[in-house]
C-alpha cells in the first residue's frame, strides 16, 4: 500500500494495480460477491439437510420446534435487522468520508450483535439446562415422536451456532476498524502517534465490503427464524 | 451506488421497518393453519420478500453493475441447482422411513 509511485501519491488508498477508484471498487465487490456466493452455498447444504430430514420426520420436528421459545427468537430477529440498519450508518459514514458516522455505526452494530449473541448464550443454556443437546446427556419427556426430535436439536445447534460464528467473526473485524477508527479520530488526544486514515470518500472497499458480509449474516437469520422456531405452531392459540 | 440523494430515512429507514413488519407478519402467519405445505410456503414467500429488500437495497445490488447482479445470481442458481438435485432423490424415494 505504501507505494512511492506518483500515481499513489496523487491518488491515496488507490492500489498501483488499478486504474482508478472504480475498476478498484468493482474489483473488490466482486470479491467479495464471490466469497458471499460460496457462504450460500455453504448454508445451502446445511439447509438441504434441514429439508430432507424434516420430510423424514415432520412429526417431530414440529413437536421439537414448539420447545424453542418464539418470543425471544422474534426479539433477536428485530434485533439482529436493527443491527444491519446500524451498519448502513456505518457505510453511510464512509462513502461520506466521516469518520465520526463510521464510529457510531459500528459501535451501534457491536452492540445490538453483542445483545443478539448474549441472548443467544441464555437460550442455549436453557436448552443444555433441559437436556436438549444432542448426544449422551440428551433426554426426551414429551411427546413420542421418535428420535428425530434429537436430529431437528442437530440441526438446529448446528445452523444457530454457525450462524453465531459467522457473527463472532463480523463482529472480531468490527472491533479492529473501530479501534482504527477511534485511534485515527482521537489518538493523538491519548499520545497516540498520529496515523494515516485508510478510508476515504474515494476508498471505503474495506467498510463496505464487510457491510455486505454483515448484511450477509442477518440473511441467513432470515431463514433460520421461520423454519427453526415457527413450524410447529399452525393451529395453535 | 451513490448515496448522494439518499437520506438515512430513504430508503433505509422505510427498509428496516418493512423488514420489522414483515417479521411481525411471518410470526402472526404461523399460528395460522393454511394446511399442509401451504404453512411452509407462507413463511418461505416472506422471509424471500425480506431477503430480497435486504439484498437490493442494504447491499445495494440494485443500481450496481451487470458484473455483479450476475455474480449474485449465480450464487443463488447453483444454490438451487443443488436443492433440486439433491431433493429429487429424497423426496422420491419411496422407502418407508422408521423411528
Amino acid at each position: 500500500m505504501s507505494s512511492a509511485s506518483t500515481s499513489a501519491a496523487h491518488q491515496p488508498g488507490l492500489a498501483h494495480h488499478f486504474e482508478s477508484y472504480e475498476q478498484q471498487k468493482e474489483s473488490s465487490f466482486l470479491g467479495m460477491w464471490l466469497f458471499l456466493a460460496q457462504e450460500i452455498m455453504f448454508f445451502g447444504t446445511i439447509f438441504v439437510a434441514y429439508v430432507v430430514y424434516r420430510t423424514m420426520y415432520p412429526e417431530a420436528f414440529a413437536v421439537a420446534s414448539r420447545e424453542l421459545d418464539v418470543p425471544i427468537g422474534a426479539f433477536n430477529t428485530g434485533v439482529l435487522l436493527l443491527s444491519s440498519f446500524t451498519m448502513v450508518v456505518a457505510v453511510i459514514g464512509a462513502k461520506r468520508g466521516s469518520y465520526k458516522l463510521i464510529a457510531v455505526g459500528l459501535v451501534l452494530t457491536i452492540l445490538f450483535g453483542g445483545i443478539f449473541l448474549g441472548v443467544k448464550y441464555f437460550e442455549y443454556g436453557a436448552k443444555w439446562e433441559h437436556h436438549l443437546v444432542p448426544g449422551p446427556y440428551f433426554e426426551w419427556h414429551g411427546e413420542e415422536v421418535g428420535r428425530g426430535v434429537e436430529i431437528f436439536f442437530c440441526l438446529y445447534f448446528g445452523m444457530t451456532g454457525m450462524h453465531a460464528l459467522h457473527m463472532i467473526v463480523g463482529i472480531g473485524i468490527m472491533f479492529w476498524m473501530l479501534w482504527h477508527v477511534l485511534v485515527c479520530l482521537y489518538g493523538p488526544r491519548f499520545g497516540f502517534a498520529e496515523r494515516p486514515r485508510k478510508w476515504s470518500k474515494d476508498n471505503h472497499n474495506f467498510v463496505e465490503g464487510f457491510g455486505l458480509y454483515w448484511h450477509f449474516v442477518d440473511l441467513v437469520w432470515i431463514f433460520l427464524f421461520p423454519f427453526l422456531y415457527l413450524i410447529g405452531l399452525a393451529g395453535t392459540h | 451506488m451513490s448515496d448522494e440523494h439518499h437520506s438515512l430515512m430513504n430508503p433505509y429507514g422505510f427498509i428496516l421497518l418493512a423488514l420489522l413488519g414483515l417479521t411481525g407478519v411471518t410470526v402472526a402467519a404461523a399460528y395460522v393453519d393454511f394446511g399442509h405445505p401451504w404453512s411452509d410456503v407462507a413463511a418461505l414467500a416472506i422471509a424471500l420478500v425480506k431477503a430480497s429488500l435486504v439484498v437490493a437495497f442494504f447491499m445495494h445490488v440494485k443500481g450496481s453493475t451487470a458484473m455483479i447482479k450476475i455474480s449474485v445470481f449465480s450464487g443463488i442458481f447453483w444454490m438451487a441447482v443443488f436443492f433440486v438435485l439433491i431433493l429429487a432423490d429424497y423426496l422420491t424415494r419411496t422407502i418407508a422411513f422408521t423411528g
